[in-house]
């Protein structure tokens, strides 16, 4: 900082303390409700200290989901949201990635056509059209499967644009030294353009992954066979009555594990997220 | 900008465009062109019949008194997310700008929100502030003596889908804030302060107007986000309720379509969504055109 203000810096530091504390209490509130017996969170007020029923709830979850509302087990879920992150974030990835090689590399009819046709669903979410995407879903006969899941989300006009913006700066040398050495587009797309683009891919996949875990809209309609559940619906889906009623411990246990993966995505690749979140949206 | 060098092939280029293309036609195109086409129809109650209608059903939704009424709701909605949202991020910002110890720390501990789904959120709050047994509701009731029942009382639910929506998004305001903190010159600010600016001033005089930017971005995707990133919270907390006091625009469309199957009418809505969307991106591609003059 331009000067020594050490009662600010101070009060940065309980601002900052403030806001971290206030940002997980949530969180840690859920943890705590998901180490304790049901009777005991039910109590008011719950307690504000772990309990000891941490392995019991996670196995009951996992292995049996809760009795009330959906009954599938946590441990498919899971296995349905990865499959669903994965398949969003490689899927986006993989049809982003050529088409816009080709949108930079070639010149061809129709170009700009393709180019503005993909910049215009950067416009539609989901949300907006959900009602006759679910009918085209249902007349492909893909609802409940993983197909269904996920190739409806996997067109997206920002990793297309990111990559364009990327290529735009890899220098045209390049480009004609491997002409020169007599190397087709797709010989130059996977010995240069792929390894110079690994940043942007990892930060891409962050980014999607995230948001494929956490996609709610479309699995709440696509999936109604509680083995398609993902992690997210499973939660909602367990939620059936009123406060008393629903089995917290094992909604808190399943709310932990619906959060662990993307926490844990973020955070190992933070550097990657945030480039990836700052460049994404310019 | 174009590339000077480029590759000649008859076929390749289509080929590679090919799987993108299809997915766009066949889950965007398709869909959005029978939506505009829906929205011109109604059908009768059994589902049988339908009949080219006109404006007739957009004509009915602004007559009818429930949409307007989402449509306050969800203005006050977005309106309290982003200022909230942006005022509290910017601060942290700030402060995260500032500190020179343990400044990757605050980092990491403030950007994971990011990765909870937004339904998550609407739950992890629904637990906290559930009427009887909350941990939060009991300590208002104890402490402040306010009986918090958000099922019973508009207000305090908006309140509570407001406070989770702040919640789960603030860490992305934050990052692109601390992003346009670090991108301002450190002489602009010393100069400032060899003239003799104090904190509050170089904040209101220099690092705010430059942040102007970012923070009009900002609002464009923290709107973005309160219109429809914020379904799944919302069908996880009030589900619109009570009565219509949280159903915003986007519940509205899902609860019409969905489960009132009001084909039409819920068309309508889905056509007048798609240009509030048209319209903030065009604002936002006009801010980056603007951006680039800098």
């Amino acid at each position: 900082m331009v000067e020594k203000r050490p009662l600010l810096t101070a009060l940065s530091h309980a601002v900052l303390i403030l806001g971290v504390l206030v940002i997980a209490f949530p969180v840690y509130v859920t943890f705590v409700a998901s180490t304790h017996s049901l009777e005991r969170i039910l109590e008011v007020p719950m307690p504000l200290l772990p309990g000891d029923q941490l392995i019991e709830n996670y196995r009951q979850a996992l292995s049996a989901g809760s009795t009330k509302g959906s009954q599938a087990p946590v441990g498919t879920m899971l296995v349905n949201s990865t499959v669903m992150a994965l398949g969003i974030a490689l899927g986006k990835i993989a049809i982003s990635i050529i088409s816009a090689f080709a949108i930079v590399y070639f010149r061809f009819p129709l170009r700009m056509a393709f180019f503005w046709m993909i910049f215009i669903t950067l416009m539609l979410p989901v949300e907006v059209r959900i009602i006759p995407t679910f009918k085209v879903a249902a007349d492909l006969g893909i609802l409940n499967t993983y197909l269904g899941l996920t190739l409806p989300l996997i067109a997206s006009a920002t990793a297309t644009f990111l990559f364009r913006q990327f290529f735009l700066t890899v220098p045209d040398e390049l480009a004609e030294a491997a002409r020169i050495d007599g190397a087709g587009p797709m010989r130059f797309f996977w010995d240069v353009v792929l390894p110079l683009s690994k940043t942007s891919i990892a930060a891409l996949f962050v980014i999607q992954f995230i948001y494929g875990w956490n996609q709610y809209l479309w699995p709440l309609l696509v999936t109604t066979d509680e083995s398609m559940y993902t992690t997210v619906i499973g939660i909602k889906r367990m939620i059936v009555g009123s406060d008393a009623t629903n089995e917290w411990n094992l909604i808190m246990a399943t709310a932990i594990l619906a959060m662990l993966p993307p926490a844990l995505v973020v955070l190992v690749m933070q550097r990657w997220f945030v480039k990836g979140l700052v460049e994404t949206e310019k | 900008m174009e590339k000077r060098v480029v590759f000649r092939s008859a076929w390749l280029p289509y080929a590679l465009v090919a799987p993108q293309i299809a997915i766009t036609l066949v889950f965007f195109f398709w869909p959005a062109a029978q939506a505009l086409w829906y929205s011109f129809q109604l059908q009768d109650a059994f589902g049988l019949k339908t009949q080219f209608v006109g404006l007739q059903n957009f004509v009915t939704l602004f007559k009818d008194e429930n949409y307007l009424a989402s449509f306050r709701v969800t203005a006050v909605f977005s309106v309290l997310v982003a200022v909230i949202g942006l005022a509290a991020a910017l601060v942290l910002a700030l402060m995260a700008d500032r500190v020179v110890r343990g400044a990757m720390g605050y980092k990491t501990l403030l950007i994971w929100p990011y990765a909870v789904a937004p339904a998550v959120a609407g739950v992890l709050y629904a637990f906290l502030f559930a009427p009887s047994i909350g941990i939060v509701t009991y300590a208002l009731r104890r402490w402040f003596g306010i009986e918090w029942n958000w099922l019973l009382d508009g207000e305090q639910a908006m309140l509570l889908v407001v406070m989770a929506a702040v919640w789960n998004h603030v860490s992305y305001n934050f990052v692109f804030f601390l992003a346009g903190l670090q991108a301002i010159p450190r002489s602009l600010i010393e100069a400032a302060a060899i003239d003799g600016a104090g904190p509050a001033r170089r904040f209101w005089t220099v690092v705010f107007p430059l942040l102007s930017p970012t923070t009009f971005f900002l609002l464009v995707i923290n709107v973005v986000y309160a219109f429809f990133g914020t379904f799944g919270l919302i069908d996880a907390t009030t589900q619109g309720g009570p009565g219509q006091d949280t159903q915003i625009l986007v519940y509205k469309v899902y609860h019409d379509g969905v489960k009132a199957a009001d084909l039409g009418g819920s068309s309508a809505q889905s056509v007048i969504l798609m240009l509030i969307v048209i319209a903030l991106t065009v604002a936002q591609f006009r801010f980056i055109e603007r951006r680039v003059q800098y």
